[in-house]
């Protein structure tokens, strides 16, 4: 594939910042982390795979949301303040306007069976897409056997057996540093 | 009132740790127990819509006070919701560039990959679930796109709107 032949990283203006998380926001339906690592990953190449799947992770186990955390992040580190600022105005204002407008239009119409039915197939289809981004993004990283293990193990214990994520994140967050520094003193094979 | 939204959500942005979904319990029993600023139906069909809209979901936060206290209110939810937490993101990212390269950074960054990649995964897995469960052959639907947006570089709109299609011709 010619994603493997990466071209030279690309740093975004600051209204490139505001116009991507925008397009990631309003994009971005059943969550946004999957819109906008293709728009900074594949389409804008602002971040490498790996860069961006680190970034989210920090913003993971920071409180609150982790595309939001990303954001301001992401903004940072190429214009400081500012930057932080374009990119999470970006992020939330496209879709708090339609929040605005569907809350609206909920009033006066309630929920009509064609609407339902729309947006239950929208709601297919983008689980099928985090759902791709998920394997996606774990087999470009190419990761050591454990790791694959731990981000299994994340998704069982959110997925199927429901354990609130800070306790996920309190479990799994030491053991996953804790064979990144190993992999770091020792590299082995494998 | 307003102040009161802006303190609940600030309080509650500080301990979110996994956004607006995970601490969806206590802000339920923050709005609709303690101060009864909202009754269960309504935080749920609330909820409901904030989901299906595009965006972060913490922008139910957004719902939440507009419902309660108009647009002030949602100012006021918005803005204590994601203030405090952006700000700590803004301090770290800031301490994590400064870092960069060090070891510990580079023990932490790497060990968390395998978490975001996962907890991605649960969470298609969850709304998968929920589209399952009017009927199997939306299954299909999410294991086509799910190939689709692992295996090509096309846009996932094209996915999206075969869902919205498929959801008017058979439901519709």
């Amino acid at each position: 594939m010619s994603e493997t032949v990466l071209p030279t990283m690309i740093v975004p203006t600051r209204g490139a910042l505001f116009l991507g998380y925008a397009k990631a926001g309003l994009f971005g339906f059943g969550g946004v982390a999957a819109w906008a690592r293709r728009i900074i990953v594949e389409e804008r190449r602002w971040l490498t795979e790996r860069e961006y799947a680190e970034v989210l992770g920090l913003g993971q186990v920071l409180p609150g949301p982790n595309v939001g955390n990303a954001a301001v992040m992401i903004g940072r580190r190429f214009h400081g303040l500012s930057g932080a600022l374009c990119a999470s105005a970006g992020l939330y204002i496209g879709p708090l306007c339609i929040l605005l407008l569907l809350a609206t239009f909920y009033e006066a119409y309630g929920q009509t069976p064609r609407i339902g039915a729309l947006m239950q197939g929208i709601a297919a289809a983008a689980a099928g897409m985090v759902i791709g981004t998920a394997i996606k993004m774990g087999s470009r990283l190419k990761p050591p056997p454990e790791m694959i293990a731990l981000g299994i193990l994340a998704a069982v214990m959110a997925f199927w057996w429901r354990v609130p994520l800070p306790l996920i994140i309190l479990g799994l967050g030491p053991i996953g540093i804790f064979c990144a520094h190993r992999r770091q003193v020792r590299p082995v094979a494998g | 009132m307003v102040w009161g939204l802006f303190v609940v959500f600030a309080t509650i942005s500080l301990i979110a740790v996994g956004g607006a979904t995970s601490s969806l319990n206590e802000i339920h029993r923050q709005l609709v127990e303690n101060h009864g600023w909202l009754d269960d139906r309504t935080f749920g069909q609330l909820f409901a819509l904030a989901q299906a809209a595009p965006g972060p979901n913490v922008l139910a936060v957004s719902l939440f006070g507009y419902w309660i206290a108009g647009l002030p209110g949602l100012a006021a939810a918005t803005a204590g919701m994601l203030l405090p937490a952006s700000t700590l993101a803004f301090v770290i990212g800031g301490l994590a560039q400064r870092l960069k390269g060090h070891p510990a950074l580079k023990a932490i960054n790497g060990g968390l990959v395998p978490l975001a990649v996962g907890l991605i995964l649960a969470g298609g897995l969850t709304i998968a679930e929920t589209a399952a469960s009017f009927g199997w052959g939306w299954a299909g639907m999410t294991a086509a796109s799910a190939a689709f947006v692992w295996r090509t570089n096309y846009s996932p709109l094209w996915m999206l709107a075969c869902g919205a299609v498929l959801g008017l011709v058979i439901g519709g």
